[in-house]
């Protein structure tokens, strides 16, 4: 294997060892845990072949084919820690005979490497392909709670440290790294299956779940400070949702999802002004808009379309293609996205999206007929967008009085510094312009 | 591996009589389901209990002490009441199967078995 030369510059392995942590890991860590029937042990090895990366290449250049140097090393630290589970497994035993009736082979992990796939089965596209998609599964696991199959996403199938991810939710590293050794005990001491169940449907629901709220996540958090220092969750939960889109094929809403993604993601440059208040779509310099990204968003908007099984995420991607493709506000049609959220609201039955329903009828036919609406959304009373969305119509339809009650309102049910500050300013150009009682 | 499927119910859930019209029918399922685990090779064991007007429980503290009190563990809608323990080879099977308890409404517990003394 020849080398990279020391010249390399440190920027360039850096990056070659993020690119192996995120691109290359999941990918050996996924062929390990079914190799070995142990996902502890494969993370473990993965881990400790990109500490050897990080502390070999630096010096010694980076591998021509730094794929198959990390399946290699790890799979030479998954064996010498087997090595020394088992001699320890063998010192227990001679102490303490015992102990064996609790330890039976049943538990896999000291039972022997199977050694079926030892041949290099990195160059097996389709067969990695199943192994990361069975691994994406598992993290997405029903019997894990939200939040830890988060934490696992990004963790196992995004290759991110847990300091990362720590920083990017804005936890505590300790109670990230606990999440994580929880979940793993969970998965081995339950016995949670890397399988490819029969029923995928419901399993690949959880799955965009995660990757919308990782996303979301991070498209929300732009501007409620220090952003520059977080891991870029919206631009992770986008890669991680392509990958999906690679390990099956052709599902619409996997394509919906990534579409709804994209649209968004091509705003984000003009939602938050200079001094990092949220700007209201109508608002938005449309020509900081990236339009290759909405392009992009259009493709995989039709690819899911044509199939013609249509499902939330594809006609949230719909509503997001009406307002990316609009080229000023009052292009906006406002009647087709009426007639979207209509379908969205049949399709969910969210309160949230009778609401986001409520708003678009007042575009649509004016904040009259959209306030009536509002009156009749049951169950967010606490949501403050509810307020916004009555404060924004009302003013529009000059009743500056319950206008202001509104955002008031809508200010104190929400921490997000950037979004009061924005409800503020709302507040107070109603005092300016409006008439007061 | 072995599982252990705690069945919580409500107790006031009405349930047809021995004799009564529908008690063969709802017998049919249990049986069947029961029979589903024996073919399948998951059966180890099951109960079905008494209802928890008859439940009592022994209150030990550390110091020794230990009292009778009457009644459940806890006072809760929905009580225990039977248990399966069965085989199964990971926890996807066992909830495949735990699921398709004929319990018409209530809790299915699902935890994996540390060890059976019983087991060897």
């Amino acid at each position: 294997m020849s080398r990279s030369g020391p010249a390399a510059s440190a920027a360039s392995i850096d990056a070659a060892l993020t690119r192996l942590a995120r691109d290359d890991g999941s990918r050996v860590l996924a062929l390990l845990a079914r190799q070995y029937g142990d996902l502890d042990l494969a993370d473990e090895a993965v881990q400790d072949a990109l500490t050897e990366a990080a502390r070999s290449w630096p010096t010694g250049g980076v591998p021509d084919n730094p794929a198959g140097w990390l399946m290699s090393v790890a799979r030479n630290k998954a064996i010498d820690r087997l090595r020394r589970a088992a001699s320890a497994r063998r010192r227990t035993l001679a102490a303490a005979p015992d102990l064996a009736v609790f330890a039976g082979p049943a538990d896999g992990s000291v039972g022997g490497p199977g050694d079926r796939f030892e041949s290099a089965l990195i160059d097996d596209a389709n067969h990695i392909a199943d192994e990361r998609l069975r691994l994406v599964l598992l993290c997405c696991h029903p019997a894990l709670n939200r939040d830890t199959q988060v934490v696992l996403t990004l963790r196992l199938v995004g290759g991110l440290t847990t300091p990362e991810i720590a920083a990017a939710f804005l936890h505590p590293p300790a109670t990230v790294a606990q999440r994580i050794v929880r979940a793993k005990r969970k998965i081995r001491d339950a016995r949670i299956p890397l399988n490819l169940p029969a029923e995928l449907s419901e399993r690949l629901d959880a799955v965009l779940g995660v990757l919308y709220l990782i996303f979301n996540e991070g498209y929300l958090s732009r501007g409620a400070g220090e952003e520059s220092v977080r891991t870029d969750l919206a631009d992770e939960a986008i890669r991680l949702s392509l990958l999906i889109d690679t390990l099956l094929p052709g599902e619409p809403e996997v394509q919906g999802l990534i579409a709804l993604e994209l649209f968004h993601r091509a705003r984000s440059a003009a939602r938050i002004d200079r001094s990092g208040d949220l700007v209201l779509l109508e608002d938005q310099d449309r020509s900081q808009w990236d339009l290759r990204l909405i392009e992009q968003g259009n493709m995989f908007l039709h690819r899911a379309l044509i199939r013609m099984q249509p499902g939330p995420y594809q006609v949230q991607a719909a509503i997001a293609a009406q307002h990316a493709n609009a080229r000023t506000a009052d292009d906006t049609d406002w009647p087709t996205i009426v007639a979207l959220y209509q379908q969205l609201s049949a399709m969910t039955g969210s309160p949230v999206v009778a609401l986001n329903h409520a708003v678009a009828v007042g575009m649509a036919d004016g904040p009259n007929a959209g306030l009536a609406l509002i009156d009749g959304v049951t169950g967010v009373e606490d949501y403050h967008l509810l307020h916004a969305a009555r404060a924004e119509l009302a003013g529009r339809a000059g009743d500056a009085a319950t206008a202001a009650d509104a955002y008031r309102r809508a200010i104190s049910l929400t921490d997000n510094p950037a979004e009061q500050r924005h409800l503020r300013r709302r507040l107070d150009a109603l005092g300016s312009s409006g008439p007061r009682p | 591996m072995d599982y252990m499927i705690l069945i919580h119910s409500d107790e006031t859930y009405p349930v047809p009589a021995p004799g009564a019209p529908g008690f063969d029918e709802m017998m049919a399922g249990w049986m069947a389901y029961n029979q589903r685990l024996i073919d399948g090779g998951h059966w180890i064991s099951a109960a079905n209990l008494q209802p928890t007007g008859t439940a009592n429980t022994i209150r030990k503290s550390a110091d020794g002490q230990s009292a009778v009190v009457d009644g459940p563990y806890a006072e809760t809608k929905e009580q225990l009441g039977g248990f399966y323990l069965i085989s199964a080879a990971d926890l996807d099977e066992a909830l495949a199967l735990a699921a398709d308890i004929p319990v018409p409404a209530g809790s299915i517990e699902v935890r994996p078995v540390s060890f059976r003394p019983d087991a060897g």
